[in-house]
């Protein structure tokens, strides 16, 4: 196994000459997000128990590599998400109750219902919309790198993805375009031991996936994916190579993921509890909580008051989605094309005189 | 008998197959100690071990690859592909490499893989787990391509498709899945693949179905029956080959045809039912053709219910042959 960088050590001790560029203000901010990340996934997951939205995939035990790494690009910067990555759109600024809306499928929902939870997409936050398909994402941000190198601005793309998708074909075709152009793009593996029940083990006999990026032609840095500054530092530091033109790397944050794969999964049937529990000790938010308040950032009380925010926060925009109806029948058939044909609005106008209709019935399986 | 669902029936025949013929082997992600994600695979990892039994890295051009090596070696190789909004990564393997091994080898190669695939709506999804890509498939000469709509059927074709000397697409509808329970028999059967199956017989009009759309093409019948019209309807059950013959016998015998999947419509295998119907009875039609399927449109999420065909939609294309 290559070096894992670390910052702060499983009890929240900083090792001070890796301390990344990050004012106090910012690290509570950091802080503030993963409790966000935990409490949307901790509310989500029960509406989903109850039967008030359709499915969910957390992100829980990874909120440090998300939050992390996501911190490290700014606006003008491109994301592509996979499953997990929902927290890096509020970082940027996504409305809390879009994000909730998009959760149930409701009108208020600015891409109308159509994609299941956990699937968001906002051109202005230059954060591309999530397509379920394994792997296809990370071609995708290495043309968008790509096209940033070519028209001479100096953005980055960040492209994440799991353990799971560094054996799709894409994950080849990626990071051997990507590196032989040298283009602006950092890819974020976030190793959390598992696609859906296949364990690490079964994915690569690859000693990590940091490794593999050598073979490529780019640096590969392994991480502490529940260590948010050291996810951060590593992010932030490939990204100032990738502006300024030094081509792309591959960070691989290790974690753990703590749920199932997502609300339909029962993991059980495939790992160990006394697995799980030694990741839960390793809770990436108590860590950086026992930072902040060592370091005097945040005391008990702050810590208190945030939480707090978050809860109600959460709270106000989860009732604002229900609030809102479901899209109207007309967004089945808009967005196809760019102006609908004719067959369409044939569909269209037949449905929207039907009589009768169909039950809304049936549970997701994964 | 046993009263079983479809995965229970798909599980059986895997077992039974696998018990038979120890060439039989099972590849595919979480196939194996998780049992597969719809858990058709359950039980086989304990009963037949790593090497029978076996997931793979995620890569589903890595699974059909190595299905069709194995198969070329002389093992029985039956991959599963999770979701079938999931096999494109492996679309090239199977319509250039699967599907014309006989024949660019002059009958010297061949694979007789069956990949199971889960298809189709109903489960809240969104679209890329509920779409239905039969057409992709059927229009691939070299692939068998058989869609069972109940448990004595996905068992009975299952075992047909392992022991068929071609590759087969066998798609499952995910939609009924865990429903109706069926009687199925203990002995071992086979449902002969090629063949449609009468489930209704009328005489006023047909209605062509197959997989989860069999059972609204059945309820729809009932509401026509009702206004007095008396509908046939014919579950494909293998797309290709097509079981023409018994298509034109049923329009011959009644004069209308309605055509039903929950595919988009535009080239969708009904447009192919209804070009041969137009080409080889025309003649005996006493209204035009109805297509009902899915829109020409992505696969929504919460509106699915009203993207699926439904027994109302059907009815009124029933409507408009029966009153032409
Ligand atoms: C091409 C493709 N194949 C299969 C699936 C079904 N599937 C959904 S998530 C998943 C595992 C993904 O694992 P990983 O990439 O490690 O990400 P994680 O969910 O662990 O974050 C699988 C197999 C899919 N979505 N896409």
């Amino acid at each position: 196994m290559t070096d894992v960088l670390q910052v702060l050590s499983e009890q929240g001790d900083i090792d001070n000459s890796l301390i990344p560029d990050l004012t106090e203000e910012r690290m509570v901010e950091l802080y503030r997000q993963m409790l966000t990340v935990r409490q949307l996934d901790t509310r989500m997951l029960n509406l989903q128990r109850q039967g008030r939205i359709g499915f969910y995939g957390t992100c829980k035990g990874q909120e440090a590599a998300t939050v992390g790494s996501g911190a490290a690009v700014g606006p003008d910067d491109w994301v592509f998400p996979a499953l997990r990555e929902g927290g890096v759109l509020l970082l940027r600024g996504f409305d809390l109750d879009k994000y909730t809306a998009q959760l149930v499928g409701c009108a208020l929902d600015p891409t109308h219902g159509r994609q299941m939870p956990c699937h968001f997409s906002s051109a202005e936050h230059n954060y591309v919309s999530l397509s379920s398909v394994i792997g296809t994402q990370i071609n995708q941000a290495m043309g968008v790198g790509w096209a940033m190198k070519i028209k001479g601005d100096k953005n980055v793309c960040l492209g994440y993805m799991g353990d799971g998708a560094t054996s799709s074909t894409d994950f080849h075709a990626a990071l051997t375009f990507a590196a032989v152009h040298k283009v602006p793009t950092v890819f974020v593996c976030q190793n959390n031991q598992f696609a859906i029940s296949v364990p690490f083990s079964k994915q690569t006999a690859s000693n990590g996936i940091a490794i593999k990026a050598h073979a490529y032609g780019m640096p590969g840095v392994a991480v502490d994916g529940n260590d948010v500054l050291a996810v951060y530092k590593a992010t932030q530091d490939a990204v100032a190579r990738a502006r300024a033109g030094d081509g792309p790397t591959l960070i691989e944050a290790i974690t753990y993921r703590i749920e199932g794969h997502s609300s339909s999964d029962d993991a059980s049937r495939y790992r160990d509890d006394a697995e799980v529990e030694m990741w839960k000790k390793r809770d990436p938010i108590e860590r950086f909580r026992r930072y902040l308040t060592a370091a005097g950032l945040v005391d008990d009380s702050v810590v208190e008051e945030i939480a707090t925010k978050v809860k109600n926060d959460v709270d106000a925009a989860i009732k604002a989605a229900e609030a809102s109806p479901m899209p109207s029948v007309e967004t089945i058939f808009t967005d196809v094309y760019a102006e609908m044909p004719a067959h369409l609005r044939e569909q269209r106008d037949q449905t929207l005189n039907e009589s009768g209709g169909g039950e809304n019935e049936g549970a997701f399986p994964l | 008998m046993a009263e079983i669902t479809i995965v229970q029936a798909v599980n059986d025949a895997l077992k039974e197959e696998m018990t038979r013929d120890d060439d039989v082997v099972v590849l595919g992600e979480d196939v194996g100690v998780n049992g597969g994600v719809f858990r058709c695979t359950a039980d086989l990892h304990e009963m037949f071990g790593d090497d029978r039994v076996i997931d793979t890295p995620l890569s589903e051009s890595g699974i059909i690859g190595a299905a069709i090596g194995m198969s070329l070696y002389g093992l029985k190789a039956v991959p599963e592909i999770q979701f079938s909004d999931f096999i494109w990564p492996a679309f090239d393997q199977i319509t250039s490499e699967l599907a014309k091994f006989r024949y660019r080898s002059g009958g010297q190669f061949t694979c007789p893989v069956v990949i199971r695939t889960p298809y189709g709506g109903g489960i809240r999804g969104g679209h890329y787990h509920s779409q239905s890509p039969e057409v992709y498939f059927t229009h691939t000469s070299g692939l068998v391509v058989v869609v069972p709509s109940d448990a004595y059927d996905a068992k009975g074709l299952l075992k047909a498709a392992i022991r068929s000397p071609d590759p087969v697409l066998f798609l499952e509808p995910k939609k009924i899945y865990r429903a109706p329970k069926m009687e199925v028999p203990d002995d071992d059967y086979v449902v002969e693949i090629g063949k449609a199956a009468v489930r209704r017989e009328g005489t006023d009009f047909t209605i062509t179905a197959y997989g989860a759309m069999v059972e609204v093409a059945m309820a729809a019948c009932e509401k026509a029956a009702e206004k007095g019209w008396n509908g046939e309807v014919l579950d494909l059950r293998t797309l290709v080959p097509l079981d023409e013959e018994s298509l034109i016998a049923s329009v011959t015998k009644t004069g209308r045809l309605v055509t039903l999947q929950e595919a988009p419509k535009f080239c969708g295998f009904s447009s192919e039912l209804s070009a041969i119907v137009a080409e080889k009875a025309i003649d005996v039609m006493e209204a035009p053709i109805k297509r009902v399927a899915g829109f020409d449109t992505p696969f929504p999420y919460t509106l699915e219910h009203v993207y699926m065909p439904h027994a109302d939609r059907v009815l009124n294309a029933i409507t408009e042959v029966m009153t032409y």
